[in-house]
């Protein structure tokens, strides 16, 4: 029986679930639309409807993880210092990539005082603050062009607006993929999707 | 000594040389701007009668020297500033109307006298080829306009002889102009009740309200025109002048936002015959003016971010194929 420590509260388990599924539903559906044309496997009006709808319900569960990580201590995991961080995420890449496969112990093991590993910290905080947000306000920006738009230089507005909004749209699915296939690395290939679902982690 | 006069020298024909390219080019500036200046031939003639009709009030005089004023009608003021630049500038007021409209005030039956149409001038005339205005008259005789209320409704309807300025196929003028002064042309009577009403009885729809399904209808309307989705596109009209019954309108977005977008054969026609290319970006002689998601994407960018993913999933394979050997 693996050592167990209680991560996940409710509260960021509900947040990601919901998250998750809009994100693909947004994924899929803004893809879609990018890929329009005639016979596409989702229409385009139908996209456009989904992708609006998840895409307010997300802004909104987004002020969950917010207010969340702010009055809660969850916050201070996503905190990293900058000095020697280079040399950190090298040393986790290593491990990734030669100590795990030789069996190595982790170079920074979970626990209760440190939720992720700086590979970890660092995806994480540069997805949920900097992706996150920067694909939500260009997302508003578009939903309700006519009132933000023309305080902007014509079509640059537009343009940029939907340039960041793919650009970063891209970003959370790539980090999907790698995000959900470092999960089955865990103590077992799915010990760390039950910690996602009843909060308690088990020490790889 | 020797090599400072010499330097000097250069110096003064260097000053010679761009004094003459300046003078140049106020020479062709000049030359330029006089060859475009228009002559008007017609404004002697036209004062008699813009005397009255340039503004919105009337004077007329009784036999016993009484003067009466009275309002002009708007529909029968002409905008002179926008005659003065419309295509049909020069023209004398007499060219088209009859000019016992000299006698004042004017016999009313001079009312049932028919004007000419566009197809008399402009049909059949080797100079106004490329409008194909033949066509453009068959178009409008399989339109709704023409079909369902013939007789009263011709070109005049839709274009004013006295402000008509070409647009479309204008260089110099943005297309979200041009949209807009065309979807002007369909509000004249689908959102003016008074004019709707010279051949309908009956109210006309709200054209707000019929296109509330459309999403972020402002900015549709103010990017596309009308005739994008009700008329029927060809290869021959810039301007397609075949308004379809309203079943059968475009209401598919895809036919817009998709690589293959029929705004390239309507409203960007004119941009796609000039080929304004810009690099990469799919259908881009739309991207002047607007952005079309679904029609305007970046194909460097689709690439490479196909390429990433591919090599992400590629690295997951090893990765998984290492894990397993351990
Ligand atoms: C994981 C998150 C998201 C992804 C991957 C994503 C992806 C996309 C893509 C690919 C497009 C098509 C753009 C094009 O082809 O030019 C798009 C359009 C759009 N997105 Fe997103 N998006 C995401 C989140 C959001 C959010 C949070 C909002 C709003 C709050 C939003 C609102 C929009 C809007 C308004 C459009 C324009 C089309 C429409 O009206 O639906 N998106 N998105
Ligand atoms: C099918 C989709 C997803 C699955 C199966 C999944 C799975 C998981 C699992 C098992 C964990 C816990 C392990 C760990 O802490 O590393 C986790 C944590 C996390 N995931 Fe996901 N995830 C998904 C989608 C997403 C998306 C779309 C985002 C962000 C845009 C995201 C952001 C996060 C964050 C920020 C954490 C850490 C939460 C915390 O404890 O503060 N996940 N995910």
């Amino acid at each position: 029986m693996a050592q167990k420590i209680f991560l996940y509260p409710a509260w960021i388990r509900f947040w990601h679930l919901l998250n998750a599924l809009l994100c693909l539903l947004l994924i899929v559906t803004g893809l879609s639309m990018h890929y329009s044309n005639p016979g596409a496997l989702v229409g385009f009006r139908v996209s456009v409807q989904v992708h609006n709808l998840s895409g307010i319900i997300l802004s909104l569960n987004y002020l969950i993880f917010l207010v969340g990580n702010t009055i809660t201590n969850n916050g201070v995991f996503y905190r990293f210092a900058l000095k020697g961080m280079i040399d950190r995420l090298f040393k986790q890449f290593g491990y990734y990539t030669g100590g795990l496969f030789k069996g190595e112990k982790a170079p920074f093991p979970i626990n209760e005082s440190r939720k992720f590993n700086p590979l970890q910290q660092f995806t994480y905080g540069s997805i949920m603050y900097m992706a996150v947000p920067l694909v939500i306000i260009s997302g508003f920006i578009m939903l309700y062009p006519e009132l933000i738009l023309p305080h902007f230089k014509g079509l640059i507005g537009v343009f940029l607006t939907d340039l960041i909004h793919i650009t970063m749209g891209f970003f959370i699915s790539v980090f999907l993929i790698i995000h959900v296939y470092f999960c089955t690395i865990g103590h077992t290939t799915i010990s760390n999707f039950k910690s996602m679902i009843n909060g308690w982690h088990e020490v790889h | 000594m020797q090599i400072h006069r010499k330097i000097l020298k250069e110096s003064n024909k260097l000053k010679v040389l761009i004094l003459g390219i300046f003078l140049f080019a106020a020479i062709g500036i000049y030359a330029q701007d006089t060859i475009k200046a228009k002559v008007y031939t017609n404004r002697e003639d036209n004062a008699k009668c813009l005397k009255c009709h340039g503004q919105h009030k009337f004077s007329m005089t009784s036999a016993d020297q009484k003067v009466f004023t009275y309002k002009m009608p708007s529909d029968y003021v002409i905008d002179t500033a926008a005659y003065a630049v419309s295509n049909h500038w020069n023209f004398k007021c007499i060219d088209c109307h009859t000019d016992e409209y000299a006698v004042t005030p004017h016999n009313q039956t001079l009312r049932f006298q028919t004007i000419s149409t566009c197809m008399d001038c402009h049909g059949g005339d080797a100079q106004f080829a490329k409008y194909n205005f033949e066509k453009i008259e068959s178009e409008f005789q399989l339109s709704v306009h023409s079909s369902r209320h013939n007789a009263e409704f011709n070109c005049w309807s839709c274009h004013d002889a006295h402000t008509y300025k070409i647009n479309a196929r204008n260089k110099e003028q943005s297309v979200t102009k041009t949209v807009a002064y065309d979807n002007a042309i369909c509000l004249s009577c689908h959102a003016n009740f008074d004019k709707y009403q010279l051949i309908r009885d009956t109210v006309n729809p709200n054209v707000i309200a019929k296109h509330d399904w459309l999403p972020n209808q402002l900015n549709h309307f103010q990017k596309v025109r009308c005739i994008e989705c009700h008329a029927l596109y060809n290869d021959s009209t810039l301007v397609s002048h075949q308004i379809m019954p309203k079943i059968k309108a475009v209401k598919n977005c895809v036919q817009c936002h998709s690589s293959n977008s029929i705004l390239l054969k309507t409203l960007y026609k004119y941009q796609v015959e000039e080929s304004r290319k810009k690099q990469g970006f799919l259908n881009s002689s739309m991207l002047s003016e607007l952005y079309v998601v679904g029609a305007n994407k970046n194909i460097y960018m689709n690439i490479v971010s196909i390429v990433i993913v591919v090599l992400t999933l590629l690295a997951i394979t090893v990765h998984i194929f290492f894990r397993n050997k351990k």
